[in-house]
């Protein structure tokens, strides 16, 4: 029986996964049972993103649900659309203008924690920087040439990128981004930027999977469950072959 | 028994063979005493196959099968349909414990000569059924609509066109379109949730009747129909039920236990059992940067990319499943298990079991040269396995081997 576990536990070991890129990700705290935290996470992705990109597999009513929000507050603090408590989070921007004005479409955001991962979106948040080639003004570390302009510079104000010279195979050097570092700074200090930053990708997470909540509540009732009858079906087992030679 | 069931199972028994079944497959269906946790896996695998089953229907329920509306409505599964993250996690886990149990399932037989004969049917109808469960994961990986999905099967479609002269149209053929599209989804779906899942119970029912007509092998090779009582049954059996139905619901809670603790707590497993990318709709005009498909098929797939020419690239992929049929008649051994084989065929083993998990690998990674490397010499291992099994099979074999089944066993 060691052995089945054993072996079952090698085969099914969980592995990490790499987000691919070189850039190295920070990593998010991500506890989608705090309520206070997505509770502002919310507060920033209506403000900050909704405007632009849509969560349309997110209903108000169940992110008031879930993140114990009266329905009369969402629709007062959290709405801005016009649309009813039961609708997805959409936006009235068509596709046509957003190709128009951004190159592409902003993508829906409903899934992009389970396809980005969060640190991706962590480190993404914080990476845009001053990039006069673009023509927003700003470029990303993490995703480059990126057709978002920097929506939450009012919060973080802007970076400037600082170099370092490396050194070629061939003995030349060239320039590149060591480090990002705030020149005109915005409404939150760099701690406090990160940590609303850390609110919104929890946000991101939780609307990726709003069941998640659920099955982690519900998930080692489960197992106790059956580890109880585990026990049972062994004496049972055993009681059976006890004329077994 | 009360007189009153007796006279209705006498009832039946006299217009269906109710009690008869019964007794040749459950009550005096005699399988040898000395069964080992590998031999789980078979009853594990009509577990999942029932789950896959009955939390299929209720996905169906729910489910879209069309381009436009595939995504969304496995969202609104996943979201508004009452307990659907738990079903559709049960049958996204399912796919790939099916697999797991599979491969153990087979392996148990590779290393106890379950294949040998006389099981050789036995060892074809259970091939038959592993290939119709690659036929059907394959088509219900479609169906998310994700990028993934989409990709995934644009790639593995294409690959029938490179077979020489009539690969382009059968691959037209497949699809129903130019390119992975609506009209191939809607076939998929059509395969998917009916014509394989009927064939696969089919083979399932012939892979036990076959098992049941030669009788179980079992760890130590011995074939327990050699000695029998005065009543002809044989002296290493017991009654699968009642005591193999009650063992085998041990490895069902256990196998219960592994299932809940993924669904419940790491339904992607890390991006193995459901990719990172199949979070993003399908968009045929974005191809993703490293298409990989699901882990249960990358060993075959890491050897077709271990050839530089696609068409053989092809032709070695179906050949890596073609030797598995042949095994029986490959291996020219005397004696079944492992415990009475040739280091040789120990090693051999061993070998194997290296390089299809290494194949495994790099079949998951991205094409560097080092892991093309790697994958064509997995390769050779592989087919070196299976074809040299003839010449290295019967070196070293054990002289002695038990004729009955040991009492402290």
């Amino acid at each position: 029986m060691r052995q089945l576990l054993f072996i079952i536990f090698l085969l099914v070991a969980p592995q990490t996964y790499a987000a691919g890129g070189k850039i190295h990700l920070e990593s998010a705290t991500i506890d989608i049972s705090n309520e206070a935290s997505l509770q502002r996470g919310a507060k920033y992705f209506v403000n900050y993103c909704l405007g632009c990109h849509s969560a349309k597999q997110l209903r108000y009513s169940r992110m008031s649900k879930d993140l114990n929000i009266s329905p009369e507050l969402t629709e007062l603090n959290l709405m801005f659309t016009g649309e009813k408590i039961f609708d997805g989070m959409n936006i009235s921007m068509t596709v046509e203008d957003a190709e128009k004005w951004f190159g592409v479409a902003p993508p829906d955001l409903s899934l992009i924690a389970r396809s980005r991962g969060a640190d991706w979106l962590y480190t993404y948040l914080k990476s845009f920087y001053m990039d006069d080639s673009r023509p927003f003004g700003v470029n990303n570390l993490v995703f480059p040439d990126v057709g978002m302009p920097h929506a939450l510079a009012d919060l973080q104000g802007l970076q400037a990128p600082i170099y370092k010279e490396v050194e070629r195979e061939d003995g030349t050097f060239k320039k590149v981004i060591d480090r990002l570092e705030v020149v005109v700074p915005g409404r939150f200090t760099e701690k406090g930027y990160d940590s609303a930053m850390n609110d919104l990708v929890n946000f991101l997470v939780y609307m990726g999977e709003p069941a998640k909540l659920e099955r982690q509540r519900l998930g080692w009732k489960v197992l106790l469950f059956l580890l109880v009858m585990i026990g049972i079906f062994y004496l049972l087992k055993k009681e059976f072959w006890k004329d077994i030679h | 028994m009360s007189g009153m069931l007796k006279n209705a199972l006498g009832w039946i028994d006299d217009r269906f063979p109710l009690s008869k079944v019964w007794n040749e497959h459950l009550a005096e269906y005699y399988a040898p005493k000395n069964f080992n946790w590998m031999y789980y896996f078979g009853s594990l695998a009509i577990l999942v196959l029932v789950n896959q089953i009955i939390t299929g229907i209720f996905l169906t329920i729910h489910y879209k099968p069309d381009a436009k509306l595939a995504f969304d409505s496995v969202e609104y599964i996943m979201r508004d349909v009452e307990w659907g993250w738990l079903i559709r996690y049960m049958h996204s886990t399912g796919a790939s414990a099916f697999f797991i149990v599979v491969y153990l399932h087979m392996f148990r037989g590779l290393i106890y000569g379950s294949f040998k004969k006389p099981r050789e049917l036995v060892w074809t109808f259970g091939m038959i059924i592993y290939v119709a469960l690659m036929a059907e994961a394959f088509m219900g990986y479609l169906l998310p609509w994700g990028q993934m999905s989409y990709w995934g099967a644009q790639v593995i479609v294409s690959l029938f066109g490179a077979i020489p002269y009539v690969g382009e149209d059968l691959a037209l053929w497949l699809r129903g379109d130019y390119v992975i599209s609506d009209a191939t989804l809607n076939r998929f779906f059509a395969f998917h949730v009916i014509a394989i899942p009927l064939v696969l119970v089919i083979l399932v029912f012939m892979h036990i009747v076959a098992l049941h007509a030669v009788g179980s092998n079992n760890p130590e090779g011995i074939e327990i129909k050699k000695h029998k009582d005065e009543k002809g049954i044989p002296l290493d059996g017991i009654p699968f039920h009642p005591y193999y139905s009650v063992k085998d619901l041990v490895g069902v809670g256990v196998f219960l236990f592994i299932f809940a603790l993924i669904i419940f707590y790491m339904p992607e497993m890390g991006g193995y059992f459901l990719e990172h990318a199949n979070f993003i709709p399908a968009d045929p005009l974005k191809t993703p940067e490293h298409i990989a498909p699901v882990w249960y098929f990358t060993p075959f797939y890491a050897v077709l990319r271990a050839v530089p020419d696609k068409f053989l690239g092809v032709v070695a992929m179906a050949g890596a499943i073609i030797v598995l049929f042949l095994l029986p008649w490959l291996d020219r051994g005397k004696n079944k298990s492992i415990r009475y084989r040739g280091p040789v065929f120990k090693a051999a083993i061993i070998a194997f079991v290296i390089s299809f998990i290494g194949l495994g690998y790099f079949g998951m990674q991205p094409v560097t040269s080092v892991g093309t490397w790697f994958s064509r010499f997995f390769s050779l291992v592989y087919f070196a396995f299976f074809l040299l099994m003839p010449f290295y099979s019967t070196i070293g074999e054990d002289k002695y081997v038990p004729e009955r089944v040991e009492e402290d066993k």
